[in-house]
């Protein structure tokens, strides 16, 4: 098939280029931080990019923690980061979405009920960042330093207190921010690789989507009840 | 400054689906014809190809088809005591925009509603009793019939190309179809699509518990097709992208490839988008419209243009909010019942399930919404209510619809969101779950209605459009007895799990549930209980049609764009074969 022909990218291959830039701990934290190499053991190394479209370095390293968080390596596929999530959340924030685009932006704001959606001015760029202060504030609370800097067992606590609504961030929801977190981390695990996360169509081929061009005129009879199975394809694979 | 144009004969307000077909009909009567359309042109030769048009993140997340929320939205709240707030980014329900509008990015499941339908109120009671109808229903007969708007029906099955099995045909029961179903002038233009592993279990259990299964009706050409506009259609790839995208292959109807081809090659037509229609130009004395505003969205300039007639095809949203702001018609107040425009308002009750079969092999990737099997057995007056607590129904669907990968995953209910155990659940599910939906009717209701929002306004500076609505402890009954049904139904297909979808007790414009509204500008037999004739004409401007869903008196158990279409015919004749000769009310009050 076409796929292995062209092959853009082997996040095995890219590892060799994890960079310390994403990894940097917040400029108050670095006089008692270790160095950014001594994450936590349990961490391959990363194949993030050098440089961030919008996310701060303590941003960055907050989106990495997290998405290998709710994306652990395992032999189904590698961590969040290693597949481009954290890049592809970068890119979405700095994105004209991300900016607020097609969304009704005029007041006044009034909290309202939750039947009623979003309702806040913050646009989904600064949504996020507000919430990543937030929830490391949380965490210097809590634990006494940021949340990337927890170790694994304390991040997966975390992440289960902001989802349940135990927590409570100073004056911002931690499980809207959770919920923000989880639904983009999924966008950039299984969107296609052309946005930057599904590295290699690592989610794809977990689940078993074949991709592109998705054209099953003759095999819908076929497969009932039987495995279809081709090696999946994207955009760029067709560009 | 606002510039004058000349006069043409028609103008058409909105270019999605009923536009292009009233425009079409009006130029092969000789008119000349202005679409004008908010949004972009859209050309699927340009826009709905591969490898672009493969894009779940742009299409069915970002919503690349539809309104923008940022020059104009909804504002809702669950109750007529609470203050309604603006929605930000649509979410329960998405309007499309441009050319070709909401009927781009369908499901194209494509109905007829039932005889009885038309004449609710008169069903019910006849049924029932007067008395068994309670006060704040305020449900209403549709001011024409089935047997009336069947060619229409008809006329608009052939524009789409629709796929499906006809199961009366001039009141003969044929095997295979929907028995419930009213008397069809003629079959289905094209054969079913085919079907996939999940409804075929399903409709082997429902033919087990005596109900009547039959392949869904979708416009979506199961093979190549040339319409009677000489446009052609392809067949369906199922590719289970359809849902808020549009059709690669052609199959899928919307207006941009059954008329607009033909509307572009007319000179009498002329199109101009990115022209966001402010307000209709009424003269009240007169009781006629004389033409509409908009302004040039490009240059910011405004415009006025005078038609000889005016067609109002927006969504149900726009035109409620034109018709108040011209004041053509009294607007409804839901404390006294009195007044028209806004009442009405309704929605599509929709609850669902998922089953899981550990091992069974769906390939749910491959699919298109009308890939399933319905039974119909429970919807509308097909079933007696006697006793039941509640009026209306719905049918009952299994379908293959695709499973795009970031928003088609289903997992049992309890299973951790993310982690390790959620891939692995992930992993080991996402090819074995096989999805149901029951398409629930919505009863009007006196608080749930349409009015102009004190607060917000639309780029434009308008009043935005507010919605007052709320799921009814009646349509809470219909959806519970629906549901049940079908878990009967999924039980007898023996799954390792499953797990019901009931609505919560607030309607919510969070997650997406269907885009069917319906109301606001509707249609009946008198100008004290609805704002348009039994011809769309709007009672008061004799020159002003009405097209779409707006003018549902309620919503019934079934999608509405087969209905909306056949309305769109059944007017045009009218306009063509009545009002061109002699103008004027085609009804008198």
């Amino acid at each position: 098939m076409a796929d292995q022909a062209i092959a853009r990218r082997n996040f095995m291959l890219a590892a060799g280029t994890a960079v310390a830039a994403g990894l940097a701990p917040p400029a108050e934290a670095q006089a008692v931080a270790p160095a950014p190499a001594a994450a936590p053991p349990a961490e391959p190394a990363r194949a993030e990019p050098e440089s961030w479209l919008t996310l701060t370095a303590t941003e960055a390293a907050f989106v990495i923690a997290a998405v290998d968080t709710l994306i652990p390596a395992d032999a189904l596929s590698p961590s969040g980061s290693d597949c481009g999530v954290a890049a592809f959340i970068d890119r979405q924030l700095a994105s004209a979405w991300g900016g607020g685009d097609k969304t009704y932006r005029s007041g006044p704001f009034h909290t309202g009920k939750p039947e009623q959606g979003y309702q806040l001015a913050l646009t989904p760029r600064d949504y996020f960042t507000t919430g990543i202060a937030a929830a490391n504030a949380w965490s210097r609370t809590t634990h006494g330093k940021e949340f990337d800097r927890l170790g694994g067992a304390e991040r997966v606590a975390a992440l289960q207190s902001w989802e349940s609504g135990k927590a409570v961030f100073d004056r911002f929801s931690a499980k809207g921010f959770f919920e923000r977190l989880l639904t983009m981390t999924m966008e950039g695990f299984f969107a296609d690789p052309i946005y930057g996360g599904n590295r290699d169509k690592v989610a794809w081929k977990m689940i078993g989507f074949p991709g592109l061009p998705a054209t099953y005129s003759n095999l819908v009879d076929e497969y009932h009840g039987k495995r279809y199975d081709a090696p999946p394809q994207s955009i760029a694979d067709f560009s | 400054m606002v510039t004058r144009l000349k006069d043409v004969d028609a103008v058409m307000v909105g270019m999605g689906w009923t536009g292009p077909i009233i425009a079409r009909e009006l130029t092969k009567a000789g008119l000349n014809v202005v679409g004008l359309e908010r949004g972009p042109d859209r050309d699927p030769a340009e826009e709905f190809v591969i490898p672009r048009l493969r894009d779940e993140l742009r299409y069915v997340q970002r919503l690349e088809l539809m309104q923008n929320n940022a020059l104009d939205t909804v504002t809702f709240r669950n109750a007529p005591a609470e203050t309604a707030l603006p929605i930000r980014r649509f979410g329960a329900f998405l309007p499309g925009e441009g050319v070709g509008g909401t009927g781009i990015h369908w499901g194209a499941l494509h109905w007829r509603y039932l005889p009885s339908d038309f004449r609710l109120r008169s069903a019910l009671a006849e049924r029932y009793g007067a008395k068994a109808i309670p006060a704040e229903m305020t449900i209403a007969d549709w001011p024409i019939s089935y047997d009336e708007l069947e060619p229409y029906y008809d006329r608009f099955d052939k524009l789409c190309g629709v796929s499906g099995k006809a199961g009366n045909l001039r009141g003969a029961r044929v095997d295979g179809g929907n028995p419930f179903e009213g008397p069809r002038s003629d079959e289905y233009p094209n054969r079913p699509i085919k079907s996939g592993l999940g409804p075929l279990m399903f409709s082997d259990a429902a033919r087990q518990l005596g109900y009547h299964p039959f392949p869904a009706p979708v416009a979506t050409s199961s093979a190549p097709y040339t319409n009677p506009e000489g446009m052609i259609l392809g067949a369906c790839e199922y590719c289970g992208f359809c849902n808020r995208t549009g059709c690669e292959s052609n199959s899928k109807a919307s207006a941009n490839i059954t008329v607009m081809p033909a509307l572009r090659a007319d000179p009498r037509f002329s199109l101009r988008t990115r022209a966001f229609v402010s307000r209709l130009i009424y003269d009240k004395a007169a009781k006629r419209v004389t033409g509409v505003a908009y302004t040039d969205m490009r240059t910011g300039e405004e415009f006025e243009q005078p038609a000889g007639l005016v067609v109002l095809s927006a969504f149900v949203f726009g035109n409620t909010q034109m018709m108040l702001l011209a004041g053509i018609g009294e607007p409804y107040d839901n404390r006294t019942g009195k007044g028209v425009v806004g009442k009405n308002y309704c929605y599509q009750f929709e609850a669902g399930a998922d089953a899981f079969f550990e091992g069974k092999e769906f390939n749910p990737f491959i699919g298109a919404p009308g890939m399933g099997t319905i039974i119909d057995d429970f919807n509308g007056e097909n079933f007696d209510h006697a006793g039941l607590g509640f009026f209306g129904g719905g049918y009952i669907n299994c379908a293959s619809g695709g499973a795009p990968p970031i928003g088609g995953r289903s997992l049992p209910h309890g299973t951790p969101r993310w982690g390790a155990e959620w891939k692995a659940a992930t992993a080991k599910w996402y090819r074995s779950v096989t999805r149901f939906n029951t398409q629930g009717s919505v009863y009007a209701h006196r608080d749930n209605f349409l009015d102009l929002d004190p607060t917000y306004k639309d780029a434009l500076g308008r009043p935005l459009p507010r919605m007052t609505y709320n799921g009814t402890d009646n349509d809470h009954a219909m959806s519970r007895f629906l549901v049940a049904k079908l878990e009967g139904v999924i039980k007898a297909m023996g799954p390792t799990h499953y797990d019901l979808h009931l609505r919560p007790r607030n309607f919510t414009v969070v997650p997406y549930q269907s885009t069917h509204n319906t109301g606001g500008t509707m249609m009946g037999a008198d100008p004290r209980s609805s704002v348009v004739n039994r011809y769309l004409q709007a009672w008061g401007a004799h020159n002003l049609f009405v097209m779409g869903a707006s003018v549902f008196p309620q919503q019934h158990g079934y999608n509405p764009t087969g209905t909306v279409g056949a309305l769109a015919y059944w007017s045009a004749n009218a306009i063509t074969t009545q009002y061109l000769k002699k103008p004027g009310p085609l009804v008198h009050a």
